[in-house]
């Protein structure tokens, strides 16, 4: 009985596994058989704004608030060691490898990853996606590409923009109201965070755009029927995506730091 | 009376009935453990508007959705205008579907565009006519269905009714050689219904559409059917015209026409001791 129970769920679970890797291959093909037709483009640019222009102010607040609080808590640790001018270089590190990509990437997958499942969602037990296949036209082109390629664009874009508000709003912190001299703090700062650790961001949050628009597309195309059906994939899909950036960052850290060693030896920041 | 009895020589309607354009061979589908299509072979005639009648859950939108492949066979075969489509791809498909006009239980419109944007969906994506020409199109179909004028509303703000109309001048925006009705007339009252019908015998006597409709309204039946089969328990226990089915002596058949349950259905809502 148990080993039963086993066998099915690890079937179910190799099954959903199979079917989210075709989901993927699809898309990806539509993507590149699609991009020389206007009639694409033209879905592209509402999804752009959906997710790019409405998620400015959440973005904003939260890099804002993430480089003040850093500067708050790092502030008096560095001032006793005697380190205080070299504050930015702990804060924009911080901000451009890790806090930056991974906080945008989570209030994206809340503000957009849930609405985009439930949009779907919602679609799929109103039987609209099926209406679209009905009349001939693939879901995946039509629904899935415009919003995934916004995801994936944009998840880098809204990092860079985190990362822009965290350090500005740390720097305040710091040189306004900490009193860190303009010049050192500016000159530690730009000496440290080298174009390495704005690649690593970079690339962290392409990735992190792209499981958002990926795991949010698929659950809600692969919803159960009802109100509850649809409430429950978007929960399943902000869980997914969260856990699957927490475990993505770590083995893009874990590779990032070893292959920067091998490159170019250890780095002191002190 | 079992399926596929191929020709009615009293119908006055066989006339503009051609060959089968639509044919299901041996087709079972499965959903987990519920068999809910069994072996079924049916053949839907250029011309002929056929009902597709059966209790709730019995497979009447399975069917349907395997005609336009939206679903796949378990074992079987589907055969659309001569050509076999359940093995096809969905770029294969696209062509297929292009001679399909599909109005679907709820209407299925799409919420985030307006009417015109619906009914104009099909032309855009599949013709390369100039914005005016397809403007003029959308007008012609919602007047056919009596909403012209209407195009600037979203879904939302129609009745029930009005979704079901937009729904049918969409599915009509291509001119579909075969339409595919499920439920068209759930949920709407007497009037309404009626309204629904005419349009679909109008759609018949104008556009000669081969037509297939699943419905459990038997005033509809009556009125549009030129030929009724029912599904029941994954198979197809009836073929006949709607005037065959008023006299049929299958049971379930009868319990259809007269809109009555029998003793043993109704004993689970009975109060003990009471009649």
């Amino acid at each position: 009985m148990i080993i039963t129970t086993i066998g099915r769920k690890t079937n179910n679970s190799l099954e959903a596994f199979g079917r989210f890797w075709m989901f993927c291959l699809r898309t990806t093909r539509w993507m590149f058989t699609g991009m020389f037709q206007y009639r694409n483009w033209r879905l592209v640019m509402p999804q752009f704004y959906e997710v790019g222009n409405r998620s400015l102010p959440v973005i904003a607040i939260t890099g804002t608030f993430v480089g003040m609080v850093l500067a708050v808590q790092a502030y008096d640790q560095l001032h006793a060691a005697g380190f205080a001018e070299r504050m930015g270089v702990l804060l924009n590190l911080t901000l451009v490898q890790e806090l930056g990509p991974v906080l945008a990437a989570v209030m994206l997958a809340g503000r957009v990853g849930g609405a985009l499942t439930a949009e779907l969602g919602t679609m799929n037990v109103t039987e609209q996606i099926d209406a679209l296949r009905a009349m001939g036209s693939d879901p995946i082109r039509y629904l899935v590409v415009p919003r995934f390629l916004a995801c994936l664009i944009l998840c880098p874009m809204l990092t860079l923009f985190a990362d822009v508000c965290g350090s500005l709003a740390g720097s305040w912190i710091a040189v306004g109201l900490k009193d860190i001299p303009y010049e050192p703090y500016t000159y530690y700062t730009m000496d440290a965070v080298a174009k390495w650790d704005m690649g690593v961001g970079f690339i962290k949050s392409l990735i992190f755009g792209w499981i958002i628009g990926m795991v949010a597309c698929y659950k809600g195309f692969h919803c159960r029927a009802g109100a509850e059906g649809v409430g429950r994939a978007c929960t399943e899909a902000f869980v997914a995506i969260f856990i699957a950036i927490l475990i993505v960052d770590f083995f893009i850290a874990t590779f990032s730091t070893g292959l920067y060693k091998m490159l170019y030896g250890f780095k002191s920041l002190v | 009376m079992m399926p596929e009895s191929d020709t009615r020589q009293s119908d006055p309607s066989a006339s503009r009935i051609g060959a089968p354009v639509v044919e299901l061979r041996g087709v079972s589908k499965r959903f987990g453990s519920l068999e809910v299509l069994r072996d079924v072979s049916v053949k839907f005639r250029r011309g002929e508007t056929t009902v597709i009648i059966g209790a709730s859950g019995a497979g009447k939108s399975v069917i349907l959705k395997h005609i336009v492949s939206l679903l796949k066979p378990d074992s079987g075969e589907v055969h659309c205008r001569g050509e076999r489509i359940d093995t096809m791809t969905e770029r294969e498909l696209v062509a297929v579907r292009t001679h399909f006009g599909f109005l679907f239980q709820m209407g299925a419109l799409f919420d985030s565009l307006t009417v015109a944007q619906n009914v104009a969906f099909p032309l855009v994506e599949h013709t390369q006519r100039a914005a005016s020409d397809i403007a003029k199109t959308v007008s012609e179909k919602l007047r056919m269905v009596g909403l012209d004028g209407l195009q600037e509303k979203k879904p939302a703000q129609l009745s029930g009714g009005q979704r079901k109309r937009v729904g049918l001048a969409r599915a009509i925006a291509l001119d579909p050689e075969i339409i595919l009705y499920d439920e068209p007339t759930t949920g709407l009252d007497p009037i309404r219904s009626d309204i629904i019908n005419e349009l679909i015998l109008k759609l018949q006597r104008e556009l000669n559409v081969t037509s297939i409709v699943v419905t459990h309204d038997m005033a509809s039946v009556r009125k549009i059917g030129d030929r009724v089969v029912m599904l029941h328990e994954g198979k197809f226990i009836f073929d006949g015209s709607p005037e065959e089915m008023e006299t049929s002596d299958v049971k379930i058949v009868r319990q259809f026409v007269e809109g009555r349950a029998e003793d043993e259905q109704l004993a689970g809502i009975r109060m003990k001791g009471k009649p």
